[in-house]
């Protein structure tokens, strides 16, 4: 009897949660194919009205929009870079905090925890003075730095609890059969731990495309300045009166890595997410 | 935990004990912070060095507009900062969107969690769409919703009810505030759906249908079983979403730009640093956030008892 109750219960909240997800991303798609003359007189309504329809002109307008595309070009860029770097080292960390006794864990554990906490916008201001000095104000360097320091704590929590699930026993055998540690870790543990990797990178490169606080402070032109900064300055400073379905259909495009990203690997992404933050 | 001796860690049952070797442990300890080094230091390069040179700089009377007049003025930016009504206000707009966000994420995101945990059907397709809104740019989102919320191109107005068609949310604190939040919220509940799917998952379901088969009704086997067992979960995520919530930018920028009084202690700090290049200011602002950061942590901790450092290691 109640499992009938239970199963329609289930019913209702699984349909709850897919429109919760997608009803805004819905929304801003089918913006996105409303004409520009039609949002500026004003078109409420979640579907374009008929004859306000535009097709795929945002998208062609978008596409030819050389600030946004240089905005895709540094975003990917830097974005990629980071991650690459970023899990890189992390893997070293994470293999030493999830394998070896050192004095220091803690430390290097609570620093990370730390930083994760950072409000950033604190940041900022020495942050914009010491990249002025140093000439890596509106770089890709200038930003890829902030990036990797903010994902290493990211990359170093999934990565060790990744880490300790693996068979340890391989790299004392191959330790046995005398390998050193460093090619215990390099031909055992690396192609055992690729999938755990892979997940920390996916996380990583997340936060470094979703950044906006660096984006719009350390970059100044099209230069550096990555995609959510260039779409907040798409249109001037009149934040009240924006041609709507053209930023709609540049912040479609901006979310296709994403989706496709999260299509190819909602598994790990989600294990990833979870890893080390419930065993407390 | 800082001995060097190589024995075995409850964590890494698969260590067969062994005596201890004193050559080996060196050499681990060596290994180890050889690994260690490069990440440590970049972490403290971005974020150590440039919050003393913030301390630093929040001591003086500095603005880039004129660099050359750098006065050395004590803490007199910090007894601005604080007697000033906008400071405060600032912060209690805030601490009203953390508190306010962070409740709706829990309730909701529980409930997400709860019908994710029963089903059985459609994992992938409910797994792909609740991680859609997680990685959506924030300022994506915040556009999305100011558009909905907008009186001349969005839906909300008509959808609901009992809103006038051409109500203007933007032209007010709280109704804006609301947008606000709603972004915030719509964003931010799949990730902490997944954290305390994941505390549900390590609920024993022996001792729930124990407590069913004692005569519990649902609403004391939610209570007394399911929510006492996952409190380290629920705790963990509610630190790092309340932390993250405190540190709300992005949103406010893209939406409001903190007009109608809704501007956050970020925004603040940023307009200081960065529009007005009001550097000795923004350093004190700067110095304030951090140290706001770190009240609110020890506020939760101290209110739960969350031991973090158990919670991440895992």
């Amino acid at each position: 009897m109640s499992n009938v109750k239970e199963r329609v219960g289930t019913g209702v909240g699984v349909t709850l949660i897919l429109l919760w997800c997608l009803l805004p991303v819905a929304w801003i798609v089918s913006l996105s194919f409303k004409s520009q003359e039609a949002v500026t007189n004003g078109s409420p309504g979640f579907f374009p009205a008929s004859g306000a329809g535009a097709g795929f002109d945002n998208y062609k307008q978008v596409l030819q929009d050389d600030a946004f595309l240089l905005a895709i070009r540094n975003s990917i860029v830097v974005s990629l870079s980071a991650t690459i770097l970023s899990v890189a080292l992390a893997t070293l960390a994470a293999y030493a905090i999830a394998r070896l006794e050192f004095r220091g864990k803690k430390f290097v554990l609570t620093t990370a925890l730390v930083i994760a906490m950072f409000p950033v916008v604190s940041l900022v201001g020495p942050l914009f003075d010491m990249w002025r000095t140093v000439g890596l104000y509106d770089t890709w360097w200038g930003l890829m730095i902030p990036y990797i320091s903010f994902t290493l704590p990211l990359a170093i929590w999934t990565l060790s609890a990744f880490f300790r699930e693996i068979p340890w026993e391989m790299e004392q055998a191959a330790q046995v059969d005398g390998a050193t540690p460093w090619q215990a870790f390099r031909k055992v543990i690396v192609p055992l731990a690729a999938p755990g990797v892979f997940t920390a990178a996916i996380l990583t490169f997340f936060f470094a495309w979703n950044d906006f606080v660096f984006g719009i402070s350390l970059t100044s032109t099209e230069r550096a300045r990555p995609i959510p900064a260039a779409l907040s300055f798409f249109v001037g400073a009149d934040p009240f009166n924006r041609p709507a379905s053209l930023l709609a259909a540049a912040a479609v495009v901006a979310t296709i890595p994403i989706v496709v990203l999260v299509l190819f690997f909602q598994r790990k992404i989600v294990a990833g997410l979870t890893a080390g933050a419930v065993k407390g | 935990m800082t001995t060097t001796e190589a024995r075995p860690t409850s964590h890494k049952p698969s260590k067969p004990p062994k005596a201890p070797d004193s050559d080996r442990s060196r050499s681990e300890n060596r290994l180890a912070l050889k690994l260690v080094a490069l990440p440590l230091a970049l972490m403290l390069l971005v974020t150590a060095f440039p919050m003393l040179r913030a301390l630093y700089l929040s001591l003086f009377d500095y603005s880039l507009t004129a660099p050359d007049d750098r006065t050395f003025i004590g803490l007199s930016n910090y007894v601005t900062a604080l007697t000033d009504g906008l400071f405060w206000r600032d912060t209690l707009i805030t601490v009203f969107i953390m508190v306010v966000t962070v409740s709706f994420e829990l309730v909701i995101g529980f409930a997400f969690a709860m019908v994710m945990h029963k089903v059985i059907f459609a994992r992938g397709v409910i797994r792909t769409s609740i991680l859609i809104p997680y990685g959506v740019i924030t300022v994506v989102s915040g556009f999305a919703w100011q558009f909905a919320f907008s009186n001349t191109n969005g839906f909300v107005n008509s959808w609901l009810p009992f809103i006038d068609t051409d109500f203007n949310w933007f032209a007010e604190q709280g109704s804006s505030l609301v947008a606000i939040m709603a972004s915030e919220i719509w964003k931010t509940t799949p990730f902490m759906s997944l954290l305390l799917l994941a505390g549900l998952a390590q609920v024993s379901e022996d001792m729930i249908e124990a407590a069913k088969v004692d005569g519990a009704t649902w609403f004391q086997r939610l209570y007394k079983v399911i929510l006492p067992n996952m409190r380290a979960a629920i705790m963990v995520a509610v630190l790092f979403r309340a932390l993250d919530a405190y540190r709300i930018f992005d949103n406010i920028f893209v939406m409001t730009a903190g007009a109608n009084n809704t501007e956050s202690i970020s925004f603040l700090t940023y307009r200081q640093v960065i529009e007005q290049f009001q550097l000795g200011i923004g350093s004190a602002l700067s110095v304030l956030l951090f140290l706001s950061v770190l009240v609110v942590a020890a506020v939760i901790v101290k209110l739960f008892r969350v031991d973090l450092a158990d919670a991440r290691q895992g």
